[in-house]
């Protein structure tokens, strides 16, 4: 029997009409709204809050593999290589490299545009210090985050700023952990210009729009840079790497204000070294400015988005299509109704509320797919959390077919004109093989093409 | 605590630094006895930070065991007098529902009366207004003087006014030898497992206080002891679900108490037996029977969210009472075996110098420090009474954050310039961290983040370290405490023990944030390929 807002909804007047609806707002699903828009298709986007507000900003492809041997990957395409034959059912079998390759050209391309253009080589992971002083392997970095990449590598002199109030980020710790190998490294702990008490990563992007504030900031550090040929700060130089006045109109900047790359050049100038960005433990500026970037700038490629709302319910339409109910702010509220004649489910796994489990079993929770899992929820999780193989919990997820359509419970496509991406998909641990964004990325790709493939 | 140390200057050795080992070196520094102990780990490590909190009024034993009965009643009064600030005296109901034992609910008031006992007899309804968690078909209730007590404030407090006094503790020491010459102990080896220092000592008396590891420890003096380890587990909630301690009116079985404490709620136990005591971890098996089983009595627990398990180790003497059964293969068998304590001269079996005294409850652990310390003093010919029954525990600053209310009084009553809250789930901030490491300030550089999660809130709350186990790390970097790449591994210990409480209760939301921790500390910091 239909609910009160099922039948709501069912009398609403489609608030879209559109070729592709894509569940998710994170990685992948912006990396899916975004492709699909370029090849022309009409767009919906929903999701509530994405994984990308928690990204450091990185792309990473593959970062290690096997991983129960922890073996950090130096070429990322060999890495895949790898995977494929270890690991058949593995998503990344499922898109070619060459694809990959287009995926994450078109990818960077936007960005770019949207004023955060990324660096990396072109067939090795480059090596990015963290905020906890380890090292990870990443295919493409920020640029803001680049010169901190070729530092380490030559091990130049370098200092690291930190400020004071500012929680988990320790310049000191950065360089008792990396000292060791790179001598030159120092840090210094400063106050913030004009900040006292805890200081948050967005309040201090944000003062540092004024280049007062930057110039202010170049001041306090000059006398600490000595022999340093480059200085490492948190993640903070900017909230939005595009000039504010060509933003969204949601950002509340008042007059002229700069953006990350101003700021970078700025502080350069002043202080004659090259400057980087470390990510900061999340929600970190760097995930933020790729959420705004897509929210900004995805709209104008014809992309409708509904931000940080969820799709509470979806029907199929007599045309084979389906229609989708945007849930609204308060419980059961539909605030709008979109028809799609197909659909992307990428809405994450469990933090992303893509996948949900209770005390018994994982589920797929809008369309009810089937989830590939353990039997019993003991066997979901290893008794050593840094157990290098990973949890078994991390590999549940969607099983898709060849063209990405999730599978219903007989083994074939649930739905003809229904494509999953990123890490909803089944046989995969992004977060131990480090290939989160990739994953996304590629998966995405894959999936709009085999949509519109479908549609000719 | 900040003394110099003078292992030399102990006569007697303690081992073990729960409840027990901790209120026997302050039972003997009260009669001017010099004590060390040595702790393997830290603080309340095994059973005495592994179990509810409850400080039992007895009617949970008046059927299986009126002598452990009696000997709670009167010990849970004396310690509302003498220790009130380690204490909630919230009270305590037994209800039973349909199904449960008649011929036991029916017999209940009489056993309490037997054993002197208050047991007041409640309406159902009553009980039902009381508590609005209860299941709404209560046929049975009776209120009684259960309490909850801190076993970390308490440990720490014993400790600290012990060491005022004049005894000393290492923490991360084991014994590694007890070297038996002649009748008596000679020397005992120790062994720092953090700074792999070794120490030998020549101690008077050596009293074994180590729980669950009673019978290892005995066995390095040749002086066997029969103790087989009941693992109880319990799982925490993250509200707090009533106001009194709540009890299902029948004989002991799992998940039948569910315990306040703080802003939380405590639901236990299992009783399962394990060979190692060192193999002791909740698992997801034992919770889910419990949820089945307790739902029965607060319906609540099967939607309500948990923040994570963790498990104590029960030991059971075997060889004292003569009556613990050695099969082990059912509940009903360890459930059995006397609750009391265990007080043992190894003198009979060869070993002069040397006393076990093990198993009863935390509700207990004064009497049991009493009866050690009385022995202690024939052994050592020392004739000073007991002052324990008497004189009042003095709070102790290193206990204090325990307290589950104090960091947030403190950050809003009287926040420091330039403080941060690094625990923002409990709101413990970096000055507390700071005070914290200086109270521990002889060995604070080990274990540092596991010594304070004992020592404060720091990781007990829902994040449950995945935010504050980085930055308290940090912070500990910028203020000195620790050094090279130390800090990652404290942070990866740190991280690995408050695993094994959260992997049995991980759906729902505590599942989403288990997959953002692992996301943060493997995903983006590739923690796990710290060696």
């Amino acid at each position: 029997m239909p609910t009160d807002t099922a039948s709501k909804a069912h009398a609403m007047e489609p608030d879209c009409s559109c070729d592709l609806m894509v569940v998710g707002a994170g990685m992948a699903g912006m990396a899916a709204a975004l492709f699909a828009s370029s090849r022309g298709l009409s767009v919906a986007q929903a999701g509530a809050l994405g994984g990308i507000d928690f990204s450091t900003g990185m792309l990473d492809l593959l970062g290690m593999h096997p991983v129960e041997e922890l073996h950090a990957v130096d070429n990322p395409w060999q890495g895949l290589e790898a995977l494929r034959r270890d690991e058949p059912h593995h998503p990344y079998g499922l898109v070619p490299d060459a694809d990959v390759r287009a995926a994450f050209e078109d990818f960077t391309a936007f960005l770019a545009e949207a004023g955060l253009p990324y660096d990396g080589y072109a067939d090795r992971n480059a090596r990015v210090l963290t905020s906890l002083g380890t090292v990870k392997p990443t295919y493409r970095a920020p640029c803001s985050m680049w010169p901190g990449v070729q530092a380490m590598e030559r091990k130049l002199p370098c200092l690291i700023i930190d400020f004071i109030g500012l929680k988990g980020f320790s310049g000191r710790q950065i360089v008792e952990v990396r000292g060791p190998e790179w001598p030159g490294l120092r840090s210094v702990r400063i106050p913030f210009p004009g900040c006292a008490g805890e200081l948050y990563p967005e309040h201090l992007a944000w003062s540092l729009t004024e280049m007062d504030v930057v110039d202010w900031l170049a001041e306090s550090v000059a006398e600490h840079v000595q022999d340093a040929q480059a200085v490492g700060f948190p993640a903070v130089l900017g909230p939005y790497a595009a000039p504010a006045s060509t933003a969204s109109s949601t950002a509340s900047v008042g007059a002229a204000s700069s953006g990350l790359y101003d700021v970078i050049a700025r502080l350069r100038e002043r202080l004659g070294v090259e400057i980087f960005e470390i990510p900061t433990m999340p929600p970190s500026i760097a995930g933020l400015r790729l959420r705004a970037a897509f929210e900004t700038f995805l709209p104008g490629r014809g992309v409708r988005i509904y931000p940080q709302k969820r799709v509470a319910e979806w029907e199929r339409t007599d045309n084979g299509g389906f229609r989708f109910h945007i849930a609204g702010a308060g419980e059961g509220d539909i605030e709008a109704v979109v028809e799609a004649r197909g659909a992307i489910l990428a809405g994450g796994r469990f933090f992303g509320k893509g996948l949900t489990a209770d005390r018994h079993a994982v589920h797929e929770p809008l369309f009810g797919l089937p989830v590939l899992q353990p039997k019993h929820r003991d066997e979901w999780h290893r008794e050593d959390f840094f157990d290098a193989r990973g949890h078994p919990l991390n590999r549940t997820g969607v099983e898709v077919d060849a063209r990405l359509r999730p599978l219903s419970e007989n083994g074939h496509p649930a739905f003809p004109n229904l494509f999953a991406a990123g890490s909803i998909l089944a046989n995969q641990d992004w977060m131990r093989a480090k290939c989160g964004a990739g994953l996304a990325i590629a998966t995405a790709y894959a999936a709009v093409q085999s949509y519109q493939n479908s549609l000719s | 605590m900040t003394k110099a140390l003078k292992p030399d200057a102990a006569r007697v050795l303690i081992i073990g630094g729960g409840v027990t080992g901790t209120g026997v070196a302050r039972d003997l520094a009260l009669r001017g006895i010099p004590s060390l102990l040595v702790e393997k780990r830290d603080l309340a490590a095994g059973a005495s930070g592994g179990n509810h909190g409850l400080l039992h009024s007895g009617a949970r034993y008046v059927g299986s065991d009126p002598e452990a009965a009696r000997e709670c009643m009167e010990e849970s009064a004396l310690l509302k007098r003498l220790a009130p600030h380690c204490i909630e005296d919230t009270k305590g109901l037994f209800v039973a529902v349909p199904g449960d034992d008649e011929h036991y609910i029916a017999e209940f008031p009489d056993l309490c009366a037997k054993v002197g006992l208050p047991a007041k007899e409640l309406d159902p309804k009553t009980a039902m207004a009381m508590e609005p968690h209860l299941a709404r078909d209560v046929i049975a209730a009776y209120e009684v003087r259960d309490g909850t007590i801190d076993p970390f404030m308490l440990c720490l407090d014993n400790i600290s006014h012990a060491c005022s006094l004049g005894a000393q503790m290492l923490r991360n020491t084991k014994v590694t030898a007890l070297n038996v010459e002649g009748g008596a102990i000679r020397t005992v080896s120790l062994h720092n497992e953090k700074t792999g220092d070794e120490l030998v000592i020549e101690p008077e008396l050596v009293i074994n206080a180590s729980g669950a590891w009673a019978g290892i420890v005995a066995d390095m003096a040749g002086a066997p002891l029969s103790v087989v380890h009941s693992q109880g587990t319990l799982v925490i909630t993250q509200d707090r679900l009533s106001a009194r301690v709540v009890n299902r009116l029948r004989m002991a079985s799992d998940a039948d108490i569910l315990v306040p404490g703080g802003s939380v709620s405590i639901l236990g136990t299992t009783s399962v037996r394990i060979d190692d005591p060192d193999d002791c971890r909740p698992t997801v098996e034992e919770v889910d029977r419990m949820l089945d089983d307790a739902i029965a009595m607060v319906p609540i627990l099967e939607t309500t969210r948990y923040i994570r398990a963790y498990a104590g180790v029960r030991p059971l003497v075997a060889d004292t009472n003569g009556d613990a059964n050695g099969d082990g293969d059912s509940n009903g068998g360890d459930r059995s075996v006397s609750r009391g304590y265990t007080l043992k001269d190894h003198a009979s079996q060869g070993v002069a110098n040397f006393i076990t005294i093990t198993g009863g409850k935390l509700t207990t652990f004064r009497y049991m420090a009493e009866k050690a310390g009385d022995l202690a003093c024939r052994k050592l010919k020392v004739d000073v009474p007991c002052r324990t029954r008497t004189e009042p525990l003095p709070p102790s600053d290193a206990g204090r954050w325990t307290d589950p209310r104090l960091g947030a009084r403190t950050w809003v009553d009287r926040a420091e310039e330039g403080d941060v809250i690094l625990c923002e789930c409990e709101m413990v901030s970096g000055r507390v961290v700071d005070s914290m490491m200086q109270e521990m300030a002889q060995d604070s550089k080990l274990s540092a983040l596991s010594a304070l999660n004992i020592r404060s809130r720091v990781g007990k709350g829902p994040c449950q370290g995945c935010f504050c186990g980085p930055r308290v790390t940090a912070h500990l970097y910028d203020e000195g405490w620790l050094e090279a790449d130390r800090g990652l591994d404290e942070l990866k210990e740190f991280v690995g023990r408050r695993w094994r409480g959260k992997a049995p209760i991980l759906w729902g939301v505590p599942l989403q944030q288990a997959e953002l921790q692992e996301a943060l500390l493997c995903g983006m910091l590739e923690l796990e390929r710290k060696p």
